[in-house]
């Protein structure tokens, strides 16, 4: 018991160590850099920096006669805000909803495939969780629209007679969509951090007295923090500006600000509202996500330290 | 039913084009994807080894199952000219597209309320009707399918098919005769609540939400829409869906009665006898497309050749037989097997047509309607 705790401090210092004196690097060309990073550089001028400029300059703006953009300074279209209320709200609250289930649902399945899976099964347990993406994600929603339709579950389920239920266009369904569409994305981020965890601290923490629970607590939770942080953050992010499963799934009857978007820029063509929309839900996004990592990061580093 | 069956279906169903082309494809950017595809597919082919004297290829700019690829293949025969189809999924998005420019598109299929606008903003300039022969507005059946491709006296784009919105119903389960809007909302809110879909586009919903009280399907009226939208918020709770995409829902059996245009209409029924397409008595849409040509065509000499041969009554009775739209070119109509002129769906009654209004561009792109619909949806 002695050695293994002695192996674990042994270990602590070499990690900190290692941090705190890099080994010294060859030298490179002072050019060599910048050159890497030119491509992402241009990348998130032009793809990300330029366009945030020219969706901040619309939102100031006017809809033209004919729809469009037609330059003006006014803050009209921030003040409108209030009118897509119900579709931030269904957002917000459908967003995290999302965003827990698949951490409830997605951490176990990644900590089976981590820890518990015997490693030649891994592989294909791994493959299994990827083999939906190779279908377009679109025609998967499409299937669960017949799923969820009068002839699918509902027909399965009066068969065995239960009393007819509407599945599809409801927010359990949307809900239902983004489960089965985000729930890889929260697993592999989780795997690849629980898979890294080293095996023996846990055995070390058995040693040393703790219950299963409360390893789980004080080692392997912890340790896969930046795995839960990742697939949360990725989940979250891209469920608030998602569009096609409240359309499809939800039959356009949950609003989502992603629709609201799609119908102000293509049907109405009031780029400056949509703008001043798009920029709600960056500012509500900026915060929310900075809010969330700072508490996220500070929980985290002091179990680990505790550990 | 086996959902792997069904899958199989749905795809199918996609490549024969069933399933709603503009609002599928609209709404799921699909599009796109599809106009790369339809790029790179042509592609493959070996290119003709002369190019005539209208260039190698020219652009179309079109809508999905909306041209028979063999009219088009026969275009690049005769002409060494190869056209190259490019696939859009909303009226909205073409218009978009266009107005940004630089689009190297030759020609394009551009639907009623938005020629107004492309003229407005200088985008199409006035035909050059001496280079399209095949344009002869005296064959036509009747002159409300081409005006609005006239706007001051000046013809920008020459009439190419057209089509109506009207409802869907599954006579299976709805056994009362249906003839109006106004049975259509009462009876979507009483006796089939729950089991009803409308379209997830203002022009239509609203339109059809003021026909209700008899007003214009076109109306900007203040009091009119607000009257409109107490309707179809009384509504709301009682729909299946808002949605564009609702065959899905009408070959299940979840919705009985769907807002439709003419071309799903015709997909249900040839699959579903049971499910029969009514033209509102009050009136309603009626559509039209048209071909037009973009001010900065590059290559305009051959956009003329090929609308004019897309016109010719031997080719357009070949896309009709493709795509399923009615024409109004009497030429073509005489071509075309008599069961298909026959067909109520395709061609309904000339007084069914009377009271039907084509969209005007400013319904289409007024904020006070969007800002109804958005109110509907989050309602």
């Amino acid at each position: 018991m002695l050695g293994t705790g002695a192996f674990f401090f042994d270990r602590i210092d070499s990690l900190t160590a290692e941090t705190a004196n890099p080994k010294p690097r060859p030298e490179r060309s002072r050019w060599l850099t910048p050159l890497l990073m030119a491509p992402s550089a241009l990348w998130f001028l032009f793809l990300l920096v330029l366009p945030l400029c020219v969706v901040v300059v619309y939102s100031f703006g006017e809809r033209a006669q004919t729809g469009g953009y037609q330059a003006a300074f006014t803050f009209a279209n921030y003040l409108n805000l209030p009118a897509r209320l119900t579709a931030f709200k269904n957002t917000l609250t459908l967003a995290p909803a999302g965003t827990l289930i698949c951490l409830l649902a997605g951490y176990p399945l990644a900590y089976f495939l981590a820890v518990k899976v015997k490693p030649k099964n891994r592989l294909l347990l791994m493959i299994l969780v990827i083999v939906p993406f190779w279908t377009s994600f679109l025609i998967r929603t499409y299937a669960w629209m017949f799923i969820l339709g009068g002839r699918g579950l509902p027909a399965l389920l009066e068969f065995f007679g239960l009393p007819h239920i509407q599945m599809i266009n409801t927010q359990a369904a949307v809900l239902v969509g983004i489960i089965y569409g985000y729930l890889p994305l929260m697993v592999f981020p989780i795997y690849v951090s629980l898979e890294k965890l080293d095996k023996r601290l846990l055995e070390a923490s058995d040693d040393l007295g703790a219950t299963p629970f409360g390893t789980f607590r004080q080692v392997t939770l912890p340790l896969s923090a930046p795995g839960v942080i990742t697939g949360c953050m990725l989940v979250f992010i891209l469920l608030m500006g998602e569009y096609l499963i409240p359309q499809m799934l939800g039959g356009g009857k949950v609003f989502f600000i992603g629709n609201a978007l799609v119908d102000l820029f293509l049907q109405s063509l009031n780029w400056p509202f949509g703008s001043a929309c798009a920029m709600g839900l960056v500012i509500i996004m900026v915060v929310t996500v900075s809010v969330y990592l700072k508490a996220t990061r500070g929980s985290g580093q002091r179990d680990v330290s505790l550990m | 039913m086996d959902p792997r069956k069904e899958f199989l279906r749905q795809l199918r169903r996609y490549q024969k084009g069933s399933i709603s082309r503009r609002h599928f494809l609209g709404v799921t950017g699909l599009g796109t994807a599809v106009a790369v595809m339809a790029q790179a597919v042509p592609g493959l082919r070996p290119r003709p080894a002369f190019a005539g004297d209208l260039g190698d290829k020219v652009a179309l700019t079109s809508w999905p199952n909306y041209h028979d690829q063999k009219d088009l293949d026969a275009f690049g025969d005769k002409t060494g000219c190869k056209v190259e189809l490019t696939v859009f999924g909303s009226n909205e998005e073409m218009y978009a597209k266009l107005k940004a420019g630089g689009t190297g598109w030759d020609a394009f299929v551009p639907t009623n309320y938005t020629i107004e606008n492309y003229v407005k903003d200088g985008i199409i300039d006035p035909l050059d009707l001496a280079q399209i022969p095949n344009y002869d507005p005296s064959q036509y059946t009747d002159l409300r399918f081409t005006k609005p491709g006239t706007i001051d006296g000046k013809v920008y784009a020459v009439h190419k098919d057209w089509g109506t919105t009207g409802y869907c119903v599954n006579t299976k389960t709805v056994t009362e005769k249906m003839s109006t809007w106004k049975e259509f909302w009462d009876l979507l809110r009483t006796k089939y609540s729950g089991k009803a879909t409308v379209h997830d586009y203002q022009l239509t919903t609203i339109g059809n939400a003021l026909k209700y009280y008899g007003y214009s399907f076109n109306s900007n009226d203040e009091k009119e829409l607000g009257e409109a939208e107490k309707l179809l918020l009384d509504a709301k709770p009682h729909l299946f869906g808002i949605t564009s995409d609702y065959q899905p829902a009408m070959r299940n059996g979840d919705a009985v009665l769907a807002v439709a245009w003419t071309g799903d209409a015709k997909q249900l029924h040839k699959d579903l006898p049971e499910i029969i397409y009514v033209i509102g008595k009050e009136g309603g849409e009626i559509w039209s497309d048209f071909y037009a040509i973009p001010k900065e065509a590059p290559n305009k000499k051959a956009a003329y050749a090929l609308i004019n041969f897309l016109l010719e009554p031997d080719i357009n009775k070949n896309e009709v037989l493709f795509h399923g739209y009615p024409v109004a070119d009497k030429r073509v109509l005489a071509l075309l097997p008599p069961d298909m002129l026959k067909d109520e769906i395709m061609f309904p009654a000339a007084e069914a047509l009377t009271p039907l209004e084509f969209g005007a561009a400013a319904t289409l792109t007024n904020p006070a309607r969007a800002e109804i619909m958005a109110r509907f949806k989050s309602a």
